[in-house]
């Protein structure tokens, strides 16, 4: 008997434009990814891992073909609903783009909090700050008071909110510094092995490939060409490449 | 000929603000001869400003003092405008940031290489058509012919940028500054562009300014590397040597490196 | 850090200070708005009452502006000529850019087809001609500064769609309505309190903008006799009258000329502080 994976897809399609000028970013991708593994999508700049990773969000409904997220199915063309919504959440790459700019930080937590029926709200925005290493006085300032570590560490927080199974990570530490992101990623494996989520990668740095994921699939030209398991990563990625 | 690069002592650039008078760089000293130096810091630590300096970039109201800046025997603290303009591109050349978007998409490649010679003074049209052909080739692109007539559009993107380092390198700089010249680009194509870089800086004797955040990607091609930090030099040391560095800091620079060999276990980080 | 924090303890009140421009138009703005509130407190004479016996005198102690070819007291013509120029500008404020922001939104948030309709017609309405369109509103409905002024209001709030649109659309495409959708933050909230934010300072200073145009436009249909009824006072048929005396009592003309002239100017500086303020890189 196997366990039921977090992620199944199976010959997935996305393409975007019209009938006449069609551009096909993802072509008959399939993947697997174990519940509780960090899994990577490796590959060069329009490779299509972001466009995989953004039709697992539920951000872009416009694919073909078959996708199960904890067993059950998701459809084309429709945004992630009920259960599955609050189960799968996302970190994005630029975390001054993720952030409301004319909001505090407060609000931004706040907003969802509430809207997952918290009822000490200032009491909850203070835990999920602290649960990423932030002191309870960022709660009162704007994204633009915050260093890129900090504000990364904020959208992380944000996305804990509604406690998800699967968080997608999309280049999270790649606008960061080296000393940041190591700070970021020693988040990431703590907040993981706290809560036993299951992570979806995209990056193109093999550092952080390597640092981060149980098992990995290179993409090129829309196309998933390599599966590797962790010693395929190792061999891989190995000191310098 | 008194000195050969460019040497720099005890470098001082302040900006103005609100409170006064903020030193970005301080006492900064060091020189490139050939080969290729790299200033690695955070944001924040002055490498930038520094770069822009070395071309005289830095906004009007910076003010740069030093006890020696210069290139080739030239000072360059108190050029004219006008004396910076025949410095820069002929002596010392700027790589872009992103090379996809520094070309002119509407002339042809042939065009924006040959300009740069233009400028600088090669008159004869077939000369500078001969020096441009030989630059592409020299660049990869062994089809230089057809790239020559062609647009940035009609290539892909790979191609695109080395046209671009053709048209930089074609006027023979004898230092190149590379500020962040890869940020834009994925890990693949930023090794291609440094290993073309690194191999133009051997061939033609160029020297290479590298400016970088990235500490792991600076380490495969630079010989130096200057370590800064809050617009010091915490350290200069030969690339082989960051395994055993001196300076804490750099030490938790170069071991903050996520990697295969650091799966699993949690990445040193620097207490602020 | 405490750079940034002394910047932004700046109150409010201080920051506008800083601004004389923005000062001065607020003021003219404001004393407009008091003096159009309390025309019959203020103004010294009925503006409606004619004396031929003192017509087109020039200004004296009684008289502070003179009189008109009626004999009617000029400055008080002048002060309740406000009401039909702030009429037409609260119209504006309160239906046309509201609905043009709101049509941008929309068309910016949903995207496909509602953007392609939506801005279809904005963009039809946009290659009216304003001045034309008044004069067709006029003749269909007759004179009068409502009939001009809805004309004019009805072809401005394309201007406002298509700002909003742009600035929707910009939003769409960066991360955070994205990071928002996912935590299940529903898409009225979104718009209301996410997206209404970012497009609204725009808004604001295109409005302050518009006004000074539309008095100036308002004036032109009023001198063309398509405004408000002959005794009624409003500036620019104020102008006209004065016209037909302008060689010999100047200041008739001149008067109404100046109000309309100092009013646009009053808007157009509170559009420049606004934008001032409002830029974030001044913050």
């Amino acid at each position: 008997m196997t366990r039921t994976p977090a992620v199944e897809i199976n010959g997935l399609n996305v393409s975007f434009g019209g009938t006449d000028k069609r551009f096909t970013a993802v072509r008959d991708a399939s993947l697997r990814v174990e519940e509780g593994k960090t899994f990577g999508l490796i590959g060069p700049s329009g490779c299509g891992k972001t466009t995989v990773l953004r039709a697992l969000a539920g951000l872009n409904t416009r694919w073909h073909g078959s996708m199960r997220l904890f067993g059950e199915p998701v459809q084309p063309g429709q945004k992630l609903s009920g259960n599955i919504r609050s189960r799968v959440q996302m970190v994005f790459q630029d975390p001054y783009a993720s952030l409301h700019p004319r909001h505090k930080i407060g609000r931004s937590l706040g907003e969802p909090l509430a809207i997952h029926g918290a009822s000490d709200i200032d009491g909850e925005v203070i835990a999920a700050l602290a649960q990423v290493g932030l002191t309870p006085d960022m709660a009162g300032r704007y994204p633009h008071q915050l260093s890129g570590g900090q504000r990364q560490r904020v959208a992380i927080a944000r996305a804990l909110i509604p406690r998800p199974d699967l968080l997608l990570l999309d280049e999270p530490t790649s606008a960061l510094d080296v000393s940041v992101q190591a700070g970021i990623l020693n988040l990431l494996s703590d907040l993981k092995q706290q809560r036993g989520m299951t992570f979806v990668l995209v990056s193109h740095d093999p550092g952080v490939v390597g640092h981060m994921c149980d098992e990995a699939a290179v993409m090129a030209a829309g196309e998933v060409v390599a599966r590797l398991d962790r010693d395929g990563i190792d061999a891989r990625y190995a000191a310098g490449t | 000929m008194a000195e050969h690069g460019l040497n720099i002592r005890n470098l001082t650039i302040t900006a103005p603000s609100a409170s006064g008078e903020i030193g970005i760089v301080h006492n900064l000293s060091f020189s490139v001869g050939r080969g290729i130096v790299a200033l690695v810091g955070e944001s924040g630590s002055g490498k930038s400003t520094t770069a822009r300096a070395v071309l005289g970039l830095n906004p009007e109201q910076f003010r740069v003092t030093a006890d020696r800046f210069s290139f080739d025997g030239e000072d360059l603290l108190d050029l004219s405008e006008k004396r910076w303009r025949s410095v820069r591109g002929r002596m010392i050349a700027l790589m872009p940031q992103d090379p996809k978007t520094a070309l002119n998409p509407s002339h042809t490649i042939g065009r924006q290489v040959e300009e740069t010679l233009l400028l600088h003074g090669t008159s004869s049209r077939s000369d500078r058509r001969l020096q441009a052909l030989d630059m592409l080739r020299r660049v990869g692109l062994t089809d230089a012919e057809r790239v020559h007539a062609s647009y940035p559009a009609q290539m892909s993107g790979g191609m695109a940028q080395r046209a671009m380092i053709a048209a930089m390198l074609v006027s023979r700089p004898k230092l190149l500054v590379a500020d962040e010249p890869t940020s834009a680009l994925d890990r693949e194509a930023q090794a291609v562009v440094l290993s073309l870089l690194s191999e133009f800086s051997r061939d033609l004797g160029m020297g290479l300014l590298l400016i970088s955040h990235d500490l792991a990607l600076v380490s495969r091609f630079a010989e130096r590397v200057i370590v800064m930090r809050a617009g010091r030099i915490e350290e200069e040391l030969a690339a082989t040597a960051l395994d055993d560095a001196r300076s804490t800091y750099t030490q938790s620079l170069w071991r903050a490196r996520p990697s295969a060999e650091t799966y699993g276990q949690r990445l040193p980080v620097m207490d602020e | 850090m405490s750079a940034v924090s002394s910047l932004t303890q700046h109150s409010p009140v201080r920051r506008l200070l800083r601004k004389p421009a923005l000062v001065i138009g607020t003021a003219i703005v404001a004393i407009t708005v008091v003096v159009a509130l309390f025309a019959p407190v203020i103004a010294p004479f009925d503006p409606y009452a004619q004396d031929t016996a003192i017509r087109l005198m020039p200004p004296d102690a009684i008289h502070w502006l003179g009189t008109d070819a009626f004999g009617r007291d000029l400055l008080s013509r002048l002060l309740y000529g406000t009401r039909p120029t702030l009429l037409l500008v609260l119209l504006v404020i309160v239906f046309m850019a509201p609905a043009g922001v709101v049509i941008g939104i929309v068309a910016g948030y949903f995207g496909g087809i509602t953007e392609r309709v939506l801005m279809r017609v904005t963009d039809v309405v946009m290659s009216f001609p304003r001045l034309l369109l008044a004069f067709a509103f006029v003749s269909l409905l007759g004179a009068g500064i409502f009939n001009g002024g809805l004309a004019l209001a009805l072809t401005l709030w394309p201007a406002y769609a298509r700002q909003a649109r742009t600035e929707t659309a910009r939003m769409r495409a960066s991360d955070y309505l994205a990071a928002s959708e996912m935590l299940g933050i529903p898409g009225w909230r979104l718009l209301l309190f996410h997206v209404l934010p970012m497009v609204l300072p725009s808004a604001t200073v295109r409005v302050a903008l518009d006004l000074s145009g539309i008095i100036i436009a308002a004036a032109g249909l009023g001198f063309l006799g398509l405004g408000v009824k002959p005794p009624a006072a409003e500036w620019g048929s104020m102008v006209a009258e004065g016209t037909q005396v302008v060689f010999d009592q100047w200041w008739i003309a001149a008067a109404p000329g100046a109000a309309i002239f100092i009013l646009s100017l009053g808007f157009n500086l509170v559009a420049d502080g606004l934008r001032d303020l409002m830029d974030p890189r001044h913050g």
